[in-house]
């Protein structure tokens, strides 16, 4: 279905340099895998200093629109602009399956890590990054974990952990896929508390959810997929009965 | 007392060959180490294996050609070696298959020609020696090879630690900041293929990688941290060495099993009574749990 008419995409986006750059822009946006598109023709900026909620059933096409704006898969058709350097300005946090947790690191190690965009394969590690590092620990409540190995670390705590890599990463643009996944009510809020945080400071945040109550209490923006933008804008418009029961059969209607 | 000085040290102060052995496997157990602990770390411990067999029609292909020239059967070795690695690896990557179900197909289609080429000059005792090791009568062009070819992989392991780490560690992390993850996995199977090479000599193409998975296999039990395990492997390597290299000389026994049966009783010896997770530990630690239980349930009655 795409084949055909793949230049259009080119052509449609010769890129207007515009006087205020969102930090993301989606023109006509295809993704997918093969023969099979995950996501059909999404169009629309997320601002810079926004905070969105990704919605949508399983299946909806998030993580693949995750992905297309991190520059892991590219465009079937369509085109994703950024804002921003796509290394150094946006940091992501996956779904935790890409984590090897019986790896014997110390979550200390592990939170260094968010320092690599500074840091590199070889450049040392300096005082600044160590006080960074106890810093980030500290806002995520692992203060007193600095040393231990993360195979030991509950689920919650891991996801705090990673949380404050993100931290170390120092970043414009921030998504994250899931991160509440597998995560109690308590952690949940502190954590939201950090995004809202963050937010607060001026970066861009993106996050896949599944709590439907948390995106209305703490999200101001929300895009509900379903395969194709089912609606997109501040959330009590997108998140409405009617949105939600549409996207619930755009997806269903894709499987059966 | 004299007398346990004398078994320990006199066989290497009397004798070159011995001197000479040991410095051979112990240059290669201290890098086969570390490398046999990111193995580990990577889930790939039987790689080191199927490599192992994977060089083989190289080093025969340089055999037939050269004759029982290092150089020609080391460069064999090599090339082979990455040949099947890259080939294995870019099935994986183009078609759904996982790596270690091509890995496995490729190097038995690679022992399969070893074994054929081998055949093709008859049953030579030379190419046995190679094929099982001789550690008792390394030359000066092999005992080079294998010191260079470790001190080499020592350096590189130390200068690329990190990435190797976090590769290994979040594969997605590193791909996203632009860590080049498909450079610093083939690296690393270069350092792997070179060290084996190099080791063919020492302990034979099938018995080298018990000098580089024993030892890891071994640090779990006593080490928590990746680096200080890849110490402890390398000491542990050259202990086993050491030990062996001695059986091998008082017992009257072949060196090269010696060396990895050394290898494998510290092993055992591990598993049962390392600190963190041994069977042993294991063992005290249900029963105080039994026995905490119990006194909660005697309280509750």
């Amino acid at each position: 279905m795409a084949d055909g008419r793949l230049g259009y995409g080119l052509v449609v986006s010769v890129v207007k340099i515009e006087t205020s750059m969102p930090a993301i822009e989606l023109d006509q946006v295809y993704l997918g895998w093969r023969d099979r598109l995950a996501v059909r023709d999404v169009s629309g900026r997320f601002e810079k200093g926004s905070m969105t909620a990704l919605v949508g059933p399983n299946g909806a096409g998030k993580s693949t629109l995750i992905k297309g704006i991190m520059g892991q898969i590219s465009p079937v058709r369509g085109h994703i602009r950024l804002g921003v350097d796509a290394v150094t300005q946006i940091a992501c946090m996956p779904q935790a399956d890409s984590l090897d947790r019986n790896f014997p690191i110390t979550v200390y190690d592990l939170v260094a890590l968010g320092a690599w965009p500074r840091t590199g394969h070889w450049r040392g590690f300096c005082r600044d990054e160590h006080a960074r590092v106890l810093d980030a620990l500290s806002q995520v409540g692992l203060a007193d974990f600095a040393s231990r190995i993360i195979g030991t670390l509950s689920g919650g705590q891991l996801q705090r952990a990673l949380f404050a890599r993100l931290l170390m990463h120092d970043a414009d643009v921030l998504l994250l896929d899931e991160p509440f996944a597998s995560v109690d009510r308590a952690t949940t809020d502190d954590l939201l508390g950090l995004l809202a945080d963050w937010h607060a400071r001026g970066r861009t945040i993106i996050v896949v959810l599944h709590d439907l109550e948390a995106a209305r209490q703490h999200f101001p923006e929300a895009l509900l997929l379903a395969g194709q933008v089912v609606a997109w804008g501040p959330v009590e418009q997108v998140l409405t009965p009617d949105n939600l029961h549409l996207a619930r059969h755009l997806c269903a209607g894709d499987y059966l | 007392m004299m007398g346990v000085i004398e078994w320990l040290f006199l066989p290497f102060i009397e004798y070159g060959f011995m001197r000479r052995a040991l410095a051979g496997s112990l240059a290669l157990a201290l890098a086969a180490g570390p490398l046999g602990v990111l193995l580990v770390l990577r889930r790939m411990s039987l790689m080191g294996d199927a490599m192992a067999h994977a060089i083989l029609p190289g080093v025969a292909v340089g055999f037939l050609t050269a004759g029982l020239h290092l150089g020609a059967m080391a460069l064999g070795g090599v090339v082979t070696g990455l040949l099947v690695a890259m080939l294995a690896g870019l099935v994986s990557r183009l078609t759904p298959q996982r790596e270690d179900a091509s890995f496995a197909a490729f190097y038995l289609v690679s022992l399969g020609l070893g074994v054929l080429l081998v055949s093709l000059r008859g049953s030579n005792m030379d190419l046995i020696n190679v094929l099982f090791g001789t550690v008792l009568g390394l030359d000066d062009a092999a005992l080079l090879l294998v010191t260079s070819a470790s001190s080499v992989t020592l350096v590189v392991l130390a200068v690329v630690y990190r990435s190797l780490v976090v590769e290994c560690l979040d594969p997605f992390f590193l791909r996203h900041n632009r860590g080049m993850g498909t450079a610093v996995h083939m690296l690393f199977l270069v350092l792997l293929v070179l060290m084996l090479v190099a080791g063919f000599q020492v302990l034979g193409t099938l018995m080298v990688v018990g000098i580089m998975m024993l030892p890891a296999a071994t640090a779990r039990f006593w080490v928590r941290s990746a680096g200080g395990q890849m110490v402890f492997a390398s000491i542990l390597g050259c202990l086993a060495s050491y030990f062996g290299l001695l059986l091998s000389f008082h017992a009257n026994v072949p060196a090269s099993p010696a060396i990895i049966l050394s290898a494998g009783a510290i092993y055992f010896l591990s598993v049962l009574v390392g600190p963190l997770d041994g069977l042993v530990h294991a063992a005290q630690q249900a029963y105080a749990r039994r026995r905490r239980l119990s006194a909660v349930s005697e309280r509750v009655q």
